[in-house]
């Protein structure tokens, strides 16, 4: 086991790694028009960009915290100390001899070799801002399947960024969505053309590098009728002193008959604030899947949405949240049921370790007018240590007929039992304690791809060293 | 408090008016009532953002100063009065208040006032008791969202009942009090206070209810305090008539090995706000808090609890059931709080919603606080429709459907109803719960 032990302990510096900033563009500190001008000077956006940057920063202003109902910690965060934008060359790279090594060498660290790049359809990985390095394998593009920077997409696609671009999640959907709406810049645009089945994931690797530096990344994902596709992020990000603010809006439109499935795994350092928006749009018979592993920062705030627009579209949202010592995990789901026969399920587990907090949030809503349509949402809490806790506000309003909402929520901790068994079979109290949390996560795991139920498998065992004893 | 023309107005007048006729009460309750006066008046009514009215109607709220304040007037209380009181039978002693005016009182039976027992109109224990009162009177804070109306009713509140259970007395058969309400745009304020010291037992059974179909307010409390080993065992039926504003601010603590069962029955109201706060502060004590309402038309049954446990090896079980017709709508938030030291606590929080027409809305708001580890809890929220399979069945036995569903809907509130200890009480509610069917 010692052996293991130390492989694990290589994988945790992976993270915490730093490398000198050399920035061909910073928009500097804090946040005003004239940043706003900067980014879209760089980037050479039109002007309907400027002026939709420019309204988005006018609500944000006038938005208040969310502080009547999130935690007051949001409070620590100042705006005026946060850099909005960071590019290292403005153009993204098309082959991989000319990344430059030290990118090189961080997805190295982030572990994607040449053998994942040949298992996985295209890597789109982004250092800070945009998008270093794009590789899609032919065999989807030529099925006319669009995967680039969201930075690219505007410029390239606009006629079908256009048209979903804030739709999903309008500027004024709350304080951060507006923020990320204003100074935007990075992610991915997917289009999957009707009828297409992307076999193989679609996968970025996200980096927040440079200190106090912002990330806001858009990211926009349409499958048109009848297509299918699967996206996997993948988060980790160094240490650092002082906070960092990580600001995304995602969002999915899934066409009649289409499939989307999103699966984030994000560890980022303990330092990081991180308040994402991610929702989608499900017209008729669509499946929208959100798959979501909260693992590490400050203060994650992300409740992963569905629209249920059309007729029998169904959205699911499976998370797992661990927090550590000082850190609150604050996520959720929402689902909005808006046309009949809807279908949704939640399933959450979470699992608070030493001072950690890990709270859950939903809502689900369905209207007068709406009938047949059903929800189901769990909700599991793990306390490893006497001052850990959890919490669980999920808001349910039902109307309509035939419809059916339950929910259901428990707490509970590792039983001594169990322990004592394994303990028995020569297992340390920290190796069983580990195994036990494995156990109760497992039945979501499973249902993750392969590479990602492995990955999350070791970072919750990392993450329970130390934890008993 | 005054306005730029210098005049009081109704409220304020109302007040002043109704301080004047307290000329024989202790000076600290006359100081008490202007404080919580001073403070209702200056706190700001409930807005949008605050999360303890989330999904509510706030509208009426602002209409409350609407209201008539004013008790100068004594009602002529009629002794049929006390013949709405048959709804509960088999009770030890009993109050009838009617607009807050004491209409009738049976006598404590005289073993029990030997036994140190105290059952008293409110008015009575101020002068008499004002020392117990000072101890107890309002000590368990509102903190569910209703600290406006709390401080209203403690401005307001002249009538209501004591009740005092010494050490070591055990009394089986329940107490009762009724309130009516009468005039048009009059306003009551029920006030309950149960004290059982050590190991003492008692049960009390309260009636809320209208006398006609005038628009009014009702601002109630109920606070319960149960010692070390003692047990409460309290019941609330309420049928005021659709045109009342209702407030019922509830809360209990628990001693040491106590044991408080509380039920409610709500059935009345145009809106109806209640809030109830079961506190567990010594190991070992039971809480058991079960409610049903059957709503229909317009009304809002909104309801809110919470759960405190700061004391380990204790249990909590609430179970909240809701069956809604016509445009109606419900809420229910609930919360379970529980300190880093209150392990091996079981607690429990179930929010049933039975929904019998498509425009009827519940809302639900289960919640979960927990930073001890070593404990059970759980929650859990349905809404649904009446199980298609149960109506088949009953249809297969010749039963036609809307008498199948109203079965249903009885079987689903029973849960509740077979806790009530006063026999003819829960069957007096059931006829309330069938004539909201039949009428």
């Amino acid at each position: 086991m010692t052996a293991t032990a130390t492989q694990l302990e290589i994988d945790r510096d992976k993270g915490d790694f730093k490398y000198e900033e050399s920035h061909k563009y910073d928009a500097g500190v804090g946040l005003n028009e004239g940043t706003i001008d900067y980014i879209c000077d760089v980037k050479g956006e039109n002007d309907w960009i400027r002026d939709f940057r420019k309204r988005a920063l006018k609500v944000f202003e006038g938005k208040p915290m969310p502080t009547h109902w999130a935690t007051k910690d949001l409070e620590n965060i100042d705006f005026s100390k946060i850099r909005y934008y960071l590019s290292g060359d403005n153009r993204s790279k098309k082959n991989w001899d000319d990344v430059p090594d030290e990118v090189k060498e961080t997805f190295e660290r982030l572990g994607i070799p040449e053998n994942e790049r040949k298992f996985l359809a295209g890597v789109e990985a982004q250092f800070d801002s945009e998008a270093a390095y794009s590789n899609i394998k032919e065999a989807v593009s030529k099925d006319g399947v669009i995967f680039m920077g969201s930075t690219e997409g505007l410029m390239e696609h606009p006629e079908i960024f256009k048209k979903w671009f804030g739709k999903v999640i309008p500027t004024g959907d709350n304080k951060f969505s507006a923020l990320n709406s204003s100074v935007f810049s990075g992610g991915s645009f997917i289009y999957v053309p009707p009828g297409v089945k992307v076999s193989h994931p679609l996968q970025a690797y996200f980096r927040i590098n440079a200190e106090n530096f912002g990330q806001f990344e858009r990211t926009l994902i349409i499958a048109d009728e009848g297509a299918e596709v699967t996206y996997m992020e993948g988060c980790t990000a160094p240490k650092f002193d002082t906070a960092t603010l990580h600001s995304a809006v995602v969002e999915l439109v899934a066409m009649p008959g289409a499939k989307i499935e999103y699966i984030t795994v994000q560890n980022w350092s303990s330092n990081v604030f991180n308040l994402v928006t991610k929702r989608a749009i499900a017209h008729e018979d669509a499946v929208v899947k959100w798959i979501d592993c909260n693992i590490g920062s400050r203060l994650t705030m992300k409740y992963p949405g569905v629209v249920l627009k059309g007729r029998r579209a169904r959205g699911e949202v499976m998370s797992i949240a661990l927090a550590n010592e000082g850190q609150h995990q604050d996520t959720g789901a929402k689902m909005i049921h808006a046309a009949d026969e809807t279908t949704s399920n939640v399933i959450s587990k979470s699992i608070s370790v030493g001072k950690g907090r890990s709270t859950y949030r939903g809502q689900v809503h369905m209207p007068k007018h709406l009938k047949g349509c059903k929800n189901n949402t769990e909700c599991d809490a793990l306390l490893i240590n006497s001052d850990s806790r959890t919490d669980t506000y999920p808001a349910i309003t039902v109307r309509g007929e035939e419809n059916y909402v339950q929910h259901e929520a428990s707490v509970s901790k590792v039983s001594a039992e169990q322990i004592f068994y394994m303990q028995q079979r020569g297992l340390s109290e920290a190796e069983a304690m580990s195994l036990s949390v494995n156990g109760f996560v497992n039945d979501l795991t499973r249902q993750f791809p392969m590479e990602y139920s492995v990955e999350l498998k070791r970072l919750i065992e990392l993450e329970m060293e130390g934890s008993v004893g | 408090m005054e306005t730029e023309t210098g005049l009081a107005n109704p409220i304020e007048q109302a007040f002043q008016n109704h301080i004047d006729g307290l000329d024989t009460a202790p000076a600290w309750w006359t100081e008490f009532k202007r404080q919580s006066f001073e403070v209702y008046a200056n706190m700001p009514m409930p807005t949008r953002r605050d999360e303890h009215w989330r999904f509510s109607d706030r509208s009426r709220l602002e209409t409350i100063e609407g209201f008539s304040f004013d008790d100068s007037h004594s009602a002529t209380i009629s002794h049929k009065y006390s013949e709405w009181s048959n709804i509960a039978s088999s009770e030890t002693a009993a109050l009838t208040f009617v607009d807050d005016q004491l209409a009738e009182a049976s006598p404590l039976p005289e073993d029990f006032l030997q036994a140190g027992v105290i059952w008293l109109p409110l008015a009575e224990a101020i002068q008499s008791h004002g020392d117990l009162l000072k101890d107890y009177f309002m000590k368990q804070a509102a903190d569910l969202g209703s600290e406006k109306f709390a401080q209203l009713h403690a401005a307001f509140v002249k009538s209501g009942a004591l009740l005092y259970i010494p050490k070591g007395v055990e009394i089986e058969n329940p107490f009762a009090v009724f309130n009516w309400s009468s005039l048009s745009n009059g306003t009551i304020f029920p006030h309950t206070l149960v004290i059982a010291e050590e190991n003492s037992k008692a049960s009390l059974v309260e009636f809320h209810g209208s006398i006609g179909e005038n628009p009014a307010l009702s601002c109630g409390v109920t606070h319960l305090f149960a010692g070390v080993g003692s047990k409460i065992d309290y019941t609330l039926v309420q049928n005021f008539n659709e045109q009342t504003l209702g407030f019922q601010i509830n809360s209990n603590v628990a001693g040491r090995d106590s044991q408080i069962d509380m039920h409610s029955v709500i059935l009345g109201c145009q809106q109806y706000r209640s809030e109830t706060h079961g506190q567990v502060k010594g190991a070992r004590a039971h809480v058991d808090m079960r409610s049903m309402a059957l709503t229909e038309a317009n009304q809002e049954i909104d309801q809110r609890t919470l759960q405190t446990h700061a004391a380990p090896n204790a249990t909590s079980n609430l179970l909240f059931k809701n069956a809604l017709m016509g445009e109606s709508k419900t809420i229910f938030s609930g919360l379970i709080k529980v300190d880093d030291k209150a392990q091996q606590t079981d607690a429990y929080q179930t929010n049933r919603n039975l929904l019998l027409n498509r425009t009827a809305e519940a809302n639900s708001l289960p919640g979960l606080e927990i930073e001890a580890n070593d404990v059970k809890c759980s929650h859990g929220a349905t809404t649904s429709e009446i199980d298609e399979e149960e109506i088949f069945y009953m249809l297969a036995r010749g039963i036609p459907k809307p008498v199948a569903q109203e079965l249903v809907v009885y079987g689903f509130f029973e849960e509740v109803l077979d806790r009530i200890v006063d026999d003819t009480l829960a069957e007096s509610a059931r006829q309330m719960i069938r004539s909201k069917f039949h009428h």
